[in-house]
């Protein structure tokens, strides 16, 4: 059904399909440094930023073929989240927080301040390409190759953890030191799960700059940092299943409360014209605070308990 | 005089000024860090949403300046003990991801709700201090930017003395150092998390009421908090005197930069660098000036 979809469904569905498909690639990339290794990062957004902007820099000012636009994008990050990873090895914590909210201010600093480069507070606009002759320039044609693309990660990841890799990141988040202890090298695998994050945002971020053809430094701000990690809390930590369900959860928010909005102002015409682009924000914070407090497992945990209890009917054991 | 050198007693004095309020806002950090653990995101939008509500008071009702600053003040206490008992209460004894990502949920929350009742709009506050700036060695000062400094040495003057002698100022000191024997003495610390969070917030409101008279009042305040990061790191998480230092010493280097790279650059420079102070300061000695380095045990 999903491969058929853009045959009949509406574009606006399949613009909102493709943004879910980014912000799963990107969540599932901060999953892997947050909920699978422990780390907090509240730069995230500065690392999609340096894939959109590799992206849109090398294919408008170089003429660069695609693939080879999202590889360096995914490369170029990951080289910047080695970057960071590094001085961060000593951090935890707070600290870690700090460092990485930190290094976010100063990559939106950089972005807006090397206008030649970047275009500035201006932004820039991205050409749309092609794959090996086939145009990529409508919403429906984006859908598939972003769908494969989607799959293609969630493969990576899904079989990157269950590895020697997968179960060493674990181990540093459940007790770093008690990991080391056992013979897991701690800096090899915290370096290195920054860098395969941040590949993964750089790979969300290319394709973030192909679909809209158009960025722009306040695309890119701590909101959006936080945006991310609401997407994996209520999702769920250091699952899977949870950033997809975090991240597209997440992308339609806006709508839901848009909906919301309109049937109140049906309801109670006193309403009309109070819907605000705040109550979005508002309600990811809420979101976050209530699945912290009441369900601290996400959506994930949720999809657990239906599952059981449908499988154990008619008994609650 | 010499130029350069008289330029540099300028940006020194501004710097102070500056610093005074980094270290205002950096004390209701660490009070809060220092007795419950808790790194509180929302703090800059507790600045924020006093200096509007102290603009909205004295616009649209008419209040002095005095009477709006204490009803200021009074709300942002009765908010600090309604955020503890609401939202940090039940998240005792999470681990810290949670207890930080609920306060960045905090944040954008009250970031939100501001924007949604005091619009987006830039205000100018009618400030009650003079406008003739004072001279002194050398430097030009603003009369706001003296009444700073004197409202923050009085500020820090009466914590050192609540700390010391109080009953009360015992008391969160020995739940800072140590919950379960603060338990066995005898002291609420429910009632002790409380009344930190309430004077923390009360902190916050006083920062944000100056930062009205200086700044044009609008939901962007909340960044102040941000650049009031480097001062507690420089300082050290839990260190009170730390955060006075650490907020005074990120005044003065912002300043000194900003007069002096800016034209090299070319803007904006006095905003990143408290973020590459920090960064430094992270990297090579991750406690800050005055904190506590942590020893873990397996």
């Amino acid at each position: 059904m999903l491969a058929t979809l853009p045959l009949w469904g509406n574009p606006y569905v399949i613009y909102l399909i493709n943004l879910s498909c980014i912000a799963v690639v990107a969540a599932l990339g901060l999953n892997l440094l947050i909920g699978y290794t422990g780390q907090i990062s509240l730069g995230h957004a500065a690392f999609i930023a340096i894939g959109a902007y590799t992206t849109a820099i090398l294919s408008t000012k170089v003429g660069l073929p695609f693939w080879a636009c999202l590889l360096a994008s995914g490369g170029v990050t990951a080289i910047v989240g080695f970057g960071l990873g590094i001085p961060c090895l000593r951090l935890k914590g707070l600290y870690l927080a700090m460092a990485t909210m930190a290094f976010g201010v100063v990559i939106d600093f950089v972005v807006i301040t090397w206008g030649k480069l970047t275009g500035g507070v201006r932004g820039i606009n991205v050409t749309k390409v092609s794959i090996f002759g086939y145009p990529l320039d409508s919403d429906n044609k984006m859908y598939y190759f972003l769908m494969v693309l989607t799959i293609l990660t969630v493969l990576a990841i899904k079989n990157l953890v269950r590895t020697r890799i997968g179960r060493a990141f674990i181990a540093i988040r459940d007790r770093d030191i008690a990991a080391e202890v056992i013979g897991v090298n701690i800096t090899a695998y915290k370096v290195m799960a920054f860098t395969i994050s941040s590949f993964f945002a750089g790979i969300a971020g290319a394709m973030y700059s192909y679909t809209m053809g158009y960025i722009h430094p306040e695309h890119f701000t701590l909101l959006l940092s936080v945006q991310y990690l609401a997407m994996i809390i209520v999702g769920g930590l250091g699952t899977i299943l949870g950033s997809i369900f975090g991240a597209v959860f997440i992308v339609l928010v806006p709508e839901l409360i848009k909906a919301i909005a309109r049937a109140s102002e049906m309801l109670i015409p006193a309403l009309k014209g109070k819907y605000d682009e705040e109550w979005n924000i508002a309600a990811f914070g809420l979101l976050i605070m209530i699945f912290l407090i009441f369900e601290a497992n996400g959506l994930y945990g949720i999809w657990g308990r239906i599952k059981t209890s449908f499988k154990n009917w008619p008994y609650t054991y | 005089m010499k130029s350069g050198l008289l330029f540099f007693i300028q940006l020194f004095a501004s710097g102070i000024a500056v610093g005074c309020l980094y270290a205002l806002i950096a004390l209701g950090f660490v009070l809060i860090i220092k007795a419950t653990d808790i790194l509180n995101f929302a703090h800059g939008e507790v600045i924020m949403i006093s200096s509007l509500l102290c603009y909205f008071l004295m616009a649209k009702y008419h209040f002095s300046f005095l009477t709006a600053s204490l009803v200021t003040v009074l709300i942002a206490a009765l908010l600090g003990i309604l955020t503890e008992r609401v939202v940090l209460r039940p998240m005792l004894g999470e681990p810290i991801f949670a207890v930080v990502m609920i306060t960045i949920g905090l944040s954008i929350f009250l970031r939100s709700m501001a924007g949604i009742i005091f619009g987006h709009d830039n205000y100018v506050f009618p400030s009650p201090f003079p406008k003739e700036p004072i001279h002194l060695a050398g430097a030009t000062l603003s009369m706001t930017q003296i009444w700073v400094m004197i409202c923050t040495a009085l500020l820090v003057f009466i914590f050192f003395i609540f700390f010391k002698y109080s009953r009360m100022g015992l008391a969160m000191r020995g739940t800072a150092n140590n919950q379960e024997t603060a338990l066995l003495m005898g002291i609420s610390t429910k009632r002790i998390f409380a009344m930190v969070w309430g004077i923390a917030f009360v902190t916050a409101a006083i920062a944000g009421i100056f930062l009205a008279n200086v700044m044009v009042v609008n939901i962007g305040l909340t960044f102040t908090a941000i650049s009031a990061f480097p001062a507690i790191i420089l300082g050290g998480l839990e260190s009170i005197p730390g955060a006075i230092i650490g907020g005074l010493a990120i005044g003065v280097i912002e300043n000194l930069a900003g007069g002096y790279l800016d034209q090299m650059i070319g803007g904006g420079v006095k905003d990143v660098t408290p973020f590459v102070v920090l960064f430094l300061m992270l990297m090579f000695k991750p406690y800050g000036l005055f904190g506590k380095e942590e020893i873990e045990r397996v």
